[in-house]
């Protein structure tokens, strides 16, 4: 899934800022400038990413950036003033209301903040909701609800109604909703946002057992940092409507691309977020005896072997090859560079 | 620069005093400016009379092959209710009640059906359950359609409100006359009035209910692939599905009221005529024993109705029935009818109830009144007189006219004014000096009011304060709104019984407004208060206007007062819900915040809670007023001299011109106030940063 050059303005005449295709001439915070000066509200501006499959994208900002604006144009509930929406090579601005019936059918999956369960329906049926819709039979729709069921773990609950189940137990249902149709692309919009925060790091580890089970291509919405460290392979930070920087995490620690993103990572706990193979002395000459970990370990837990180590450990690649030496100098070095 | 402001509008305010003085200066030489002069007069009511005319002549044929139409379902509802025999539908209604909210309403049904039995009053009911029944689908449906339609067209929802509006202000008298003239007399004026009047309910929660129903809700069932038809029916409908019961409910309870209305016409023996009747041969007794009849029907209707559309609420917490169980209660509704109904061929009295073992309750009733009138004779005078000779009187005509030694025991004197106005003066000069403008123009124009008499004001310095005061509130557009539909109100000739209906009203909603929000916010600070209100606001609301006159008939003859009585009884109730709801449901932190801050109760309560339930009780004094109108009208049959009177004389003589136009201004001065009332709420609520429930 990609999107390129996407913008939504809200506003009397949105279309006519870029109706003649002047637009893409201009610098965009100029042009969105422009356009807020004419009364009209930008609600995303020039915003361009591609989701890997099987990958973990989070869109992170702060309220009124503008993050679930681009994800509904993904999505397409609502239409995008301009740019293009691409899944499977197929752009998604083409396609009339009743293909994109049948894209949400089979390809999309999405699940929302406040959990939009229907409340007269229960836990069974409204996961086999989208599956009535495509008017599956009775019994074909319950043994797919029920495989979901399990995979979120609400086996025992199906003929309990929403306002029976606890918040965390209405996202589970919300969850498997959106998995019940085998979607290929998975929005999440905010989906623990609602949720107390001990539930949440336990939703979040579900979340990533269920992903790693089921390697869907996710757009994942949040206002929260340390939940976007925690999930994303990648993630785009928003401002404005506009992406300010979009890489992995560490990326996004080791070198903030402005005091915006600066002001985020500040906090964050380093030796969480830092893996070994980010904390490479370049310069050192790679010991064959030293003791060995892998790339993707977390610093926190090399921290007692680098303090007995002072001649550091070799960093090995998820095929075995050593690519670099860490020791607890380099270690310092990549928190000095991220400090700045 | 906000003190120059103040100023102003209060040399204005001054401005206006003197003119409305020049005005009264002049009365007498200016006789144009008390009594709008005939020729100038424009005869709006004969050209429709003329229209209408014309039209019925070509298009009548048309319209009387539709009421020959709609005479059909109703013929057949009358045939199957009549030959049913009365145990039949007696259990049939029984079974309904326990099924919507359990054993408790089954035995009042029983017992409230049992009655209309008792008292040989079955087949009139059963003409007026036959007259809603067949109108209640028919006005749902409507009102469903078009307020789908509403929902998803904003242009519709444009035109469809205004008309909403219309429907649910012009008196219900006024309804009925062009229907009379286009349809003939007979059921179906009744049929099609109580549509007319109870599908804007329907539509107003349709609407409601379709924008309420949780974005998230919309965007989940899109995103689980729903086409538009799937997104409406299976996702939105069901969750809105009590709003929906809701305007069922409210919209057979409209027609229930209608067609009780609507028996004023005649032609269809249904319970609603008898009451009339019996009001009429002044045999009051009798009519409040059929009165109860149409009270008992409304309740149980209601009662069912809305306990269907809770239901549906707590299904979700219990667990619903199977398609099994709804079966077998259906099966067990049709043997135990076929059973019940083989019963009644063996045993004639299940039937059909023979007249000798009717209870005749009327003489007692009538005993009863007689005696305790009989009794309080004294007590009675006392409090019509008082209210009549201090508070009627002086509104209506003045203390200048109303103070004589008949009434208040002395002559009006020179002296006597200058006390008068020295202490009034004095007072708003007192005012004045305090910087409480507002209160100080008030105080002025009180004075002027009281002192002269609404209806013996000069319509001129009238028409400019309502207009000024409604430019306050709600500037320009308000104001000339107020300006051309009280001009239009003059320009017909109405004014004298406009300001007659509006003093009528204006003393009983000024009365309901003080006592009623006390009461509530007493009720809100007392659960006893409360449990006990409660229920007599219910079967208040409930109760057909027609029967909350009669016991006050039966007391105190026909009259002023007596309408007076009856007004405030129906229109004090949302006084009291507003008030207690607004009150109880404050935001808690502001509440505790004021404890901690060490405010005493009543410093809580006047300087915390009233004023931020402001906007909501002033939603409470908004419909009040709209109830105080709606039973005014009512009470034209007992025998007031306002609007109300001449659409009722327009309705029986068939001057259908005259009834309109009456009719109309009476909505106007509806809406005027609604407008001026509700922009007041919203700019409370505005101000207070809260959002209304």
């Amino acid at each position: 899934m990609s999107c390129q050059n996407v913008w939504k303005v809200y506003g009397d005449n949105p279309d006519h800022f870029f109706s003649n295709g002047s637009h893409s001439a201009k610098d965009p915070s100029a042009l969105s400038k422009d356009i807020s000066n004419q009364g009209h509200i930008v609600a995303n501006a020039d915003v361009s990413f591609d989701v890997h499959t099987g990958e973990i994208f989070v869109i992170m900002g702060l309220s009124g950036s503008g993050k679930s604006t681009i994800v509904r144009c993904l999505s397409r509930l609502i239409k995008p003033t301009a740019g293009q929406i691409f899944l499977d090579e197929e752009n998604l601005l083409e396609k009339s209301e009743k293909e994109l019936i049948d894209i949400r059918r089979h390809k999309m999956g999405m699940v929302f903040q406040n959990f939009g369960l229907l409340p007269h329906l229960n836990v069974i049926e409204n996961i086999a909701f989208p599956l009535k819709l495509q008017g599956l039979k009775e019994k074909e729709r319950i043994k797919k609800a029920e495989r979901v069921i399990e995979l979120v773990g609400l086996t025992g609950r199906e003929n309990n109604f929403i306002k029976e189940l606890s918040g965390g137990q209405q996202q589970r249902v919300g969850i498997a909703r959106s998995l019940a149709v085998e979607p290929d692309v998975w929005f999440l919009d905010e989906p623990f946002s609602a949720l107390d925060p001990l539930i949440r790091k336990q939703m979040q580890d579900e979340f990533l057992r269920i992903q790693s089970i089921q390697k869907k291509s996710v757009v994942f919405i949040t206002h929260d940092f340390q939940e976007a460290l925690r999930i994303a392979d990648r993630i785009a930070l928003m401002r404005d409507g506009q992406i300010v920087q979009i890489g992995e995490p560490v990326d996004l620690i080791l070198s903030p691309k402005d005091n915006y993103v600066r002001e985020f990572t500040k906090d964050v706990p380093w030796e969480s977020v830092l893996r070994a193979s980010d904390i490479i002395d370049k310069g050192k000459k790679i010991s064959e005896t030293a003791e060995k970990v892998s790339f993707d370990m977390p610093v926190a837990k090399m921290l007692h072997l680098l303090s007995k180590k002072p001649t550091g450990v070799v960093v090995i690649d998820h095929i075995g090859k050593k690519i670099g030496m860490a020791t607890a100098q380099s270690f310092v070095a990549a928190l000095a560079t991220a400090e700045n | 620069m906000r003190s120059v402001i103040l100023k102003n509008k209060t040399l204005s305010w001054i401005g206006i005093i003197l003119i409305t003085l020049i005005f009264l200066i002049f009365k007498e030489e200016w006789s144009w400016s008390t009594k709008y002069p005939k020729e100038f007069i424009i005869p709006f009511s004969d050209w429709i009379n003329f229209l209408m005319e014309k039209f019925v002549s070509k298009f009548g044929w048309f319209f009387l092959n539709i009421s020959w139409v709609l005479s059909l379902p109703i013929n057949a509802a009358q045939w199957l209710l009549h030959s049913l025999p009365w145990i039949v539908v007696i259990f049939l209604v029984t079974l309904a009640a326990y099924l919507s909210a359990g054993i408790r309403l089954a035995l009042f049904s029983l017992c409230a059906t049992f009655y209309m039995v008792l008292i040989g009053y079955w087949e009139e009911s059963m003409n007026t359950l036959s007259l809603v029944i067949i109108s209640v689908p028919m006005a749902v449906l409507i009102g469903f359609g078009l307020g789908v339609w509403g929902y998803f067209s904003k242009r519709a929802e444009k035109i469809i409100m205004p008309i909403l509006d219309i429907f649910q202000t012009v008196p219900t008298f006024a309804y009925l006359l062009p229907i009379l003239l286009l349809f003939g007399f007979g059921t179906v004026v009744g049929l099609i009035a109580s549509i007319l009047y109870s599908f804007p309910p329907m539509v107003r929660n349709t609407i409601l209910g379709l924008k309420r129903v949780p974005n998230n809700i919309i965007e989940s069932a899109i995103m689980s692939g729903a086409d538009p038809k799937q997104l409406f029916w299976q996702a939105m409908l069901p969750s809105c599905k009590k709003q929906i019961l809701l305007g069922i409910n409210q919209s057979t309870m409209a027609a229930l009221s209608m067609v009780i209305i609507a028996a004023i016409i005649g032609g269809t023996a249904d319970i609603g005529w008898e009451v009339l009747y019996y009001i009429r041969k002044a045999e009051v007794g009798q009519s409040l024993v059929v009165g109860v009849v149409i009270a008992l029907m409304a309740i149980i209707i209601d009662r069912i109705t809305s306990g269907f559309a809770q239901k549906s609420d707590q299904e979700k917490k219990d667990h619903r029935p199977s398609k099994n169980i709804k079966i077998s209660y259906l099966s067990f509704a049709l043997a135990g009818s076929v059973i019940l109904f083989i019963f009644a061929r063996f045993f004639e009295v299940l039937d059909d109830w023979p007249y000798d073992l009717s209870v005749w309750l009327a003489s007692h009733i009538n005993d009863l009144f007689d005696t305790f009138v009989e009794t309080f004779r004294a007590e009675i005078k006392l409090i019509k007189n008082y209210t009549l000779f201090f508070i009627m009187l002086p509104t209506k005509i003045g203390l200048q006219q109303a103070v004589s030694p008949f009434t208040w025991g002395f002559q009006l004197e020179m002296v006597h004014k200058i006390f008068y106005f020295g202490s009034l003066l004095m007072l708003s000069l007192w005012l004045l000096k305090n910087k409480r403008n507002n209160v100080f123009v008030f105080t002025l124009l009180l004075m002027i009011f009281i002192y002269v008499g609404l209806t013996q004001m000069p319509w001129p310095p009238l028409l400019i304060i309502y207009s000024f005061f409604a430019w306050q509130i709600g500037g320009h557009k308000l104001a000339l709104g107020t300006f051309f539909g009280l001009g239009f109100i003059v320009v017909v000739g109405m004014w004298p019984e406009a300001m007659i209906s509006v003093y009528l009203c204006g003393i009983a909603v000024v009365f309901c407004f003080i006592t009623g929000t006390s009461l509530g916010v007493w009720a809100a600070h007392s659960s006893i208060v409360s449990a006990i209100v409660r229920p007599i606001n219910d079967t208040l609301q409930t109760i057909p206007l027609f029967v909350i006159l009669i016991p006050f008939v039966m007391l105190f003859k026909i009259g002023d007062f007596t309408a007076l009585l009856a007004i405030i009884i129906y229109a004090i109730v949302p006084s009291i819900r507003y008030a207690e709801h607004g009150i109880r449901n404050l935001p808690s932190e502001v509440i505790e915040a004021s404890n901690m801050m060490g405010s005493t109760r009543m410093q809580l309560l006047f300087l915390v809670k009233i004023p931020l339930a402001m906007p909501v009780i002033m939603l409470g004094l908004n419909q009040t007023i709209m109830y105080g109108i709606a039973m005014l009208v009512i009470a034209a049959l007992i025998g007031t001299n306002g609007l109300e009177q001449i659409v009722f004389i327009g309705l029986t003589d068939g001057n259908m011109g005259k009834g309109l136009i009456a009719g109309i201004s009476m909505a106007i001065i509806a809406m005027i106030v609604d407008r001026i009332t509700k922009t007041i709420s919203e700019k409370r609520s505005e101000a207070l940063g809260l959002a209304i429930k």
